[in-house]
Formats: structure tokens, sequence, C-alpha cells
């Protein structure tokens, strides 16, 4: 990171979905109808890029493709923050998009064959490769550069494609046999158009027949590649972008009017130790938004209100020194040895209680990452941060702002540290 | 000074109170399994115009969609329950709501979740229960290693933690039933921190008790233990109402995401500070003592 573009800018918090409204989807990827010649981690990795290069061309703003491996399978998670059209948006990314052209079966004299319904039969389209193999032509041998275009007399919309060199040899051949035929186009399986072959064609085609979102998803979907497995949604979390904002700001008056309640409260208490207290509150406030900035922990719902939840148990630890501050007061210490006294006696404590608090939250993260659950995950991060943050602004703040007090000969009297006067 | 020792047996009687029934529930009704370990979709539909929840019911038992679990929740909209449904369906069902009902809807929010996820769900939340225990466990051990019987203290601790998840827990599956309230995998996450929150308090207490003990305060434990409990008083109800009063203000005006989470945390803290100053050191004493005695013991080993 360079300075001014991170450590000093001033970034924008990280939001999570359920914050900003999106698709949080999961796809388990089925590995046993991948290719045996393949490695398993080929064709996840492979399955993942080419769902990355999918969503990237489809305009998502930092979108998320994780894939999970586990005893269950193997799994692809997508995150799709702001996505509008999500139907369309999922139909691009778990569509297998395995294109190939099929012509009519046909039989010795040249007629269509026709199946128990009496529909035509469609049979791959092969020719010989530059090498001389037989070979089918399919979606592999696209250039990356499909693209939608309008048909300038009708206006609709067609997918324009380049073959690469093999491609080339291939369609040649294929066109040539079949002029004043029909080709199929198949997607998946599906039949999309069957335009009739008017000339022998090498390098380029259309394909007609589609909506203009269809047309949209191929042409990116011709460019990703096909995946080589085919991908089925196993969860799925779609959260409105104004749900997403109505959740913020009631999390975000929650945690002031809970903060605020706190601080009233420790003040009244405990006075001065009190209002010390406070003060330590700030800086663990801005310490820990400093880091959900720099890391950057990306904030959750839940992901705030663990952040709340510490700010609550943040003032554990000076409660305890206030304690021992009082009772070693009342002792007749001296206000900087009760100070000193104080910490030391609550360290023990401070220490083993916060212990429980970082086993919790280790396997709580654990938990959330063995199925991708951001939400448990916000939780567990924000908590764990805050309860280590805390046990140090308890610790060194506070006690560095009591030191300073007592250094001025400031606040006295053991009355501002809650001490009734004997 | 108040004698919270001495008033044990009632506090192990209020506790029996809330515990009993509660087990009783979990028996007879169990938790009501969200999304998240059950599968199926629960989406939350926005209605452009106002719709009865009688509408609403008819028009999806018409749909073939009988089993369907509908609830009010505020503005107009409505929660709805169903079995796995796919994109499609989805899309479909939004589409002939819309018909039947004549309005425009919005699915402001939409989670569904496959049997073969739920399944693992379900499987990783036991092992994360189990590990966490074990943790805590050996935590606990370990942070009473220099008490004079860790074993006894650590089993004490264990009791009232227990103590403290059976309460969140119950209250759950009693919610279940009486508002329909489901479990997800953030109760799960809130049960968890609950149990990082409540032996933090009882190691404090019990911090003090063995203070008092090492002092020397008193030759009767009984004595010990109440002025180790009467002195974290002050800190336990003070930390226990900061946070409480964060997490109240969490419950009542933060958003419905959360409010599992914040219920388990809001219910798992209130117990522990209870049963960090009424219960735990209180089973130390009855260990030491019997249930009934209020005689002078001999002094205990230090």
């Amino acid at each position: 990171m360079l300075p001014g573009n991170g450590i000093f800018g001033r970034d924008e918090f990280k939001l999570g979905l359920d914050l900003k409204g999106g698709s949080h989807l999961v796809y388990s990827i089925d590995l046993t109808k991948k290719d045996p010649a393949q490695k398993d981690a080929d064709v996840i990795d492979g399955v993942k890029r080419k769902i990355e290069r999918r969503v990237n061309a489809y305009g998502v703003t930092e979108p998320i493709v994780q894939t999970i491996r586990n005893e269950r399978g193997s799994f692809v998670l997508v995150q799709l923050p702001g996505v509008k059209d999500i139907d369309e948006a999922m139909k691009l990314i778990g569509q297998t998009a395995e294109l190939d052209f099929r012509e009519l079966k046909v039989d010795e004299a040249g007629k269509p064959v026709l199946d128990e319904q009496g529909k035509e039969q469609w049979v791959k389209a092969t020719a010989k490769g530059s090498d001389g193999q037989e070979r089918e032509l399919a979606g592999k041998y696209l250039k990356p550069n499909a693209q939608v275009v309008l048909q300038p007399q009708t206006n609709e919309p067609e997918v324009a494609f380049e073959w690469n060199s093999e491609g080339a040899v291939l369609f040649e051949q294929i066109t040539q046999r079949n002029l004043q035929k029909p080709l199929g186009i198949f997607l998946d399986n599906q039949l999309i158009s069957a335009p009739t072959v008017q000339a022998v064609i090498k390098e380029k085609g259309v394909i007609t027949g589609l909506n203009i979102d269809a047309a949209r998803t191929l042409a990116i979907q011709l460019n990703s590649g096909s995946l080589d497995v085919p991908l089925q949604i196993v969860e799925r979390r779609d959260i409105g972008a104004t749900l997403g904002e109505d959740s913020l700001r009631k999390s975000l008056m929650a945690g002031i009017i809970g903060s605020a309640m706190v601080v009233l409260f420790m003040i009244a208490y405990y006075r001065f130790s009190g209002f010390v207290a406070c003060l330590a509150l700030v800086v663990f406030v801005a310490l820990n938004l400093a880091i959900f900035k720099l890391i950057p922990v990306v904030l959750t719902l839940p992901g705030i209100a663990g952040f709340i939840v510490s700010i609550g148990m943040g003032v554990d630890g000076n409660v305890l020194v206030a304690e021992r501050l009082k009772e070693e007061l009342r002792r007749g210490r001296t206000l900087g040895a009760a100070i000193e006294e104080g910490f030391r006696q609550s360290w023990t404590a401070i220490f083993d209680a916060n212990v429980t608090v970082f086993i919790a939250c280790i396997v709580l993260y654990w938990l959330g990452n063995t199925f991708g659950n951001f939400l448990v995950i916000g939780f567990a991060t924000t908590l764990f941060i805050g309860t280590a943050l805390s046990m140090f602004t308890q610790v060194v703040v506070t006690r560095t702002f009591l030191r300073t007090v007592v250094g001025l000969g400031m606040a006295r009297s053991p009355g501002a540290y809650g001490v009734a006067k004997q | 000074m108040i004698d919270l020792v001495g008033k044990r047996n009632w506090f192990f009687l209020i506790s029996a109170i809330v515990i009993i029934p509660g087990i009783i529930s979990l028996a007879v009704f169990g938790l009501k399994p969200g999304v998240d370990f059950s599968s199926g979709t629960a989406m939350t539909l926005d209605f452009e115009k106002e719709v009865e929840l009688s509408q609403l019911r008819q028009e999806l038992t018409d749909l073939g969609y009988d089993k369907a679990i509908v609830q009010p929740a505020g503005k107009g909209d409505f929660f709805l329950r169903l079995p796995e449904i796919s994109a499609e369906e989805t899309t479909k069902l939004k589409e002939s709501l819309e018909t039947g009902l004549d309005t425009k809807i919005t699915i402001s929010s939409l989670y569904s979740v496959s049997p073969v996820v739920a399944k693992g769900t379900v499987r990783n939340t036991i092992i994360a229960v189990v590990v966490a225990s074990i943790g805590i466990l050996l935590y606990i051990s370990w942070a009473f290693r220099k008490m004079p019987k860790p074993l006894r203290w650590g089993t004490c601790a264990v009791i009232a933690l227990m103590h403290d998840l059976v309460v969140v827990i119950a209250v759950f599956s009693i919610l279940g039933w009486a508002a329909g309230m489901e479990v997800d995998a953030l109760f799960v996450t809130g049960v968890l921190a609950v149990v990082g929150v409540s032996v933090n308090n009882i190691v404090v207490v019990f911090d003090r008790i063995r203070e008092n003990l090492k002092r020397g305060v008193s030759h009767d434990f009984e004595v010990i233990a109440n002025y180790g409990i009467i002195e974290s008083l002050g800190r336990s109800l003070n930390t226990g109402l900061a946070t409480l009063f964060v997490i109240v203000a969490l419950y009542l005006l933060g958003g419905v995401t959360t409010h599992t989470l914040v219920l388990a945390l809001l219910i798992g803290i209130a117990t522990g500070i209870y049963s960090s100053l009424c219960i735990a050191g209180q089973l130390l004493v009855v260990w030491e003592k019997g249930l009934t005695s209020r005689q002078k013991a001999a002094p205990s080993p230090a």
C-alpha cells in the first residue's frame, strides 16, 4: 500500500452484502461429471476463473468468488453486491454454457430422420481438423471476442462470434456440406436457433433468436469459456438494497444510544475514573474503526453488533480497575499508589476474562468459514478485534490518562473516584 | 453485609423454576430449526398495496403452497417460509401472487438453502460447540491451576456455564412453539459468545474467592466465598449493566437480521450475571459443606 493510497487515505468502510444489498450464491461443483483425465483441483480452479471472468464482464463492483472444499464436496461461493436482476445473474454464472453446432440427421436419400414424435434429430457436427483428426465443432474454438450486435434491418439482437484458426478449418467444411440446409446452434443441449447456411463461411458467424438480455449473457459466457462441469445452486441469499440501508441506519442508531448510556452510567457511578474510562472508550472506538479500515474488515450487521457488544464489554477492565482503585483508596493508600496497585491486581482478571472470549471467537470464525457464512465470520472478527483492543486501551490508555492526571495534580479528592468521605 | 451464600438454596430453587420447564419444553418441542439447519426457502415480501394475511394464505394454498408458513413482518411486509424452491419457481410464485392479489411485490430478502448445505451446517455446528467446550474446559483448568482443588473449581464453573446455556436454549425452545422463533446460525453464534462472556464472569468471582482464601479472611469457607462474591458484586453488576445497555439498544433498535444473535446474548449475559453471583460460588460452598449445613465447618485447605 502506498502512503496516501490506503494508510492515510480516507477509504470508505467495506460493507458486507447484508448492508449494501446484493446476492450471495453458493454452487456445488459436480466433480463426478468431470473428464477423468483432469485433476479435481484444476477443474475447480477453472470453474472459479471462468466465473470470475463472467462476473467481471457483467459489470459487478467488488464481486467475491471463492471456492470452498470440504467433506461434503466442492463449492464455489459468489457474492454480487448491488445486482438488480438476480435471475439473469444466476443464469450467467450457473450455466455450463457449452456451445455446439449440430446438423440434421439424414438417411441415405438425404431425407431427415424423424424420431417417434415426428421431430427431426440433430447430430453434433464434426469435421477433419488441421491435423486430420475428426473433431466436434464446439465453443472452445471461439475467439474470446463475441459481442452483441443489433441486426441492421430487423433491429434484433445477435451474438457475433469469430473462430480461431482450428475452428475456421472445421466451420468451413461443415458449412460447405450443409449449404442451404439448417445448422443447429445448441447451448447446453438446448436449441437456440437453426439458421439455414447461405454460403461457405470460415471465420465469422452470428447467433440469432435471443432477446437482448440472453444475448448479452451468452456473449459473456462465450468469452469466458464454458465450464467443464455442471454447477448446482445450493444456497442463495438476496438482500434488497433498501433493506441493507435501513439495517445499517438502525444498527448505528442502536450503537450510538447504547454507547451514550454506557458513558452516562460510567460517569454517574465512577465519577472521575468513569470519565477517564470514557476517554479511553473514545480512543478504543477510534482505534477500532481505524483497524476496520486498515485490514480491511468487511462490516456486516452481526459484525457491527459484535463491535457494539465489545464497547459494552470493553468497560469491564475499567470497571475492574475503578473498583480496585476505590478499595485501595478506602484502605488509605495515596492516589498514585492506589492507581498502580489497582492496575497490578486487576491485570490477571482482565487477561483471564478475555481469553474465553477469544476462544469463542476463534471457534466461531472457523465455523463461519466452513460454510461460507459471512454473517458469522463478521461477528467473530469484530468481537475478537474489539476484545483485543479493549484489553489494550483498558490497561495502557486508561493508566496513562490516570497517571497524567495524578502528575498534574488534578482530581485528588477520593470523592472524585466514587469513594464516600469518611 | 448481604449474605448471598446463605440464601443459596433459594437461588437454586429460582434456577430450577426456570430450567425445569425449559428442559421439558426442549424435550417435547425441541428447537425450531431455521433455513440454515433444515433447508428451505425463506423470503420477505414487500407489498405495494396492503394485503390481508388471510388473503395471502388463501392465495398460497391455491398455488399449491399449502405448507407455507406466513408471518406478518411489519409495515405490510410478510415473511414466507417454504420448502426449498428453485429460482424459476420463486419468480413464478412472485408473479402468480402479483396477479392473484393485484399488487406489485418486491422480494426484499430471500434465503434459500438446499439439504446438502443444511446437513453440513448442522454437523459443523455440533463440531464447533464441542471444540469450544473442550477449549473452555482446557482454559478453565489452566485458569484454576493455582487454586487448591482445580478440578472442583473447574467443575463448578462448568456447571454454572451449563446453567446459562440451558436457560438460553430453553427460552428459545419456548419461544419456538409460543412465537414461532426459529434458530439459525446466528443463534449458535450468540450461544457461543455467551459461553465466552459467561465463563469470564465466573472467573472474576472465583479469582476474588481465591484471593480471600489466600489472605485467610476467615476460617469458614462460606464466609470467604460470600466475601469474594460481594466484592465482585460491584464489578459484575456494573460491567453486566454496561453490556446489557448496548445489547438492549441493539435488540430494540437494531434490524431484524441480528435478532436471534442479540436475543441469545441478552438472555445469556443477563443469566450469566445472575449465575456468577448466585450460583457459581454457592456451588463451591455446597461441594465443601453439603446442601443444608450452616454450622461452622473446618477451615478449608488453603
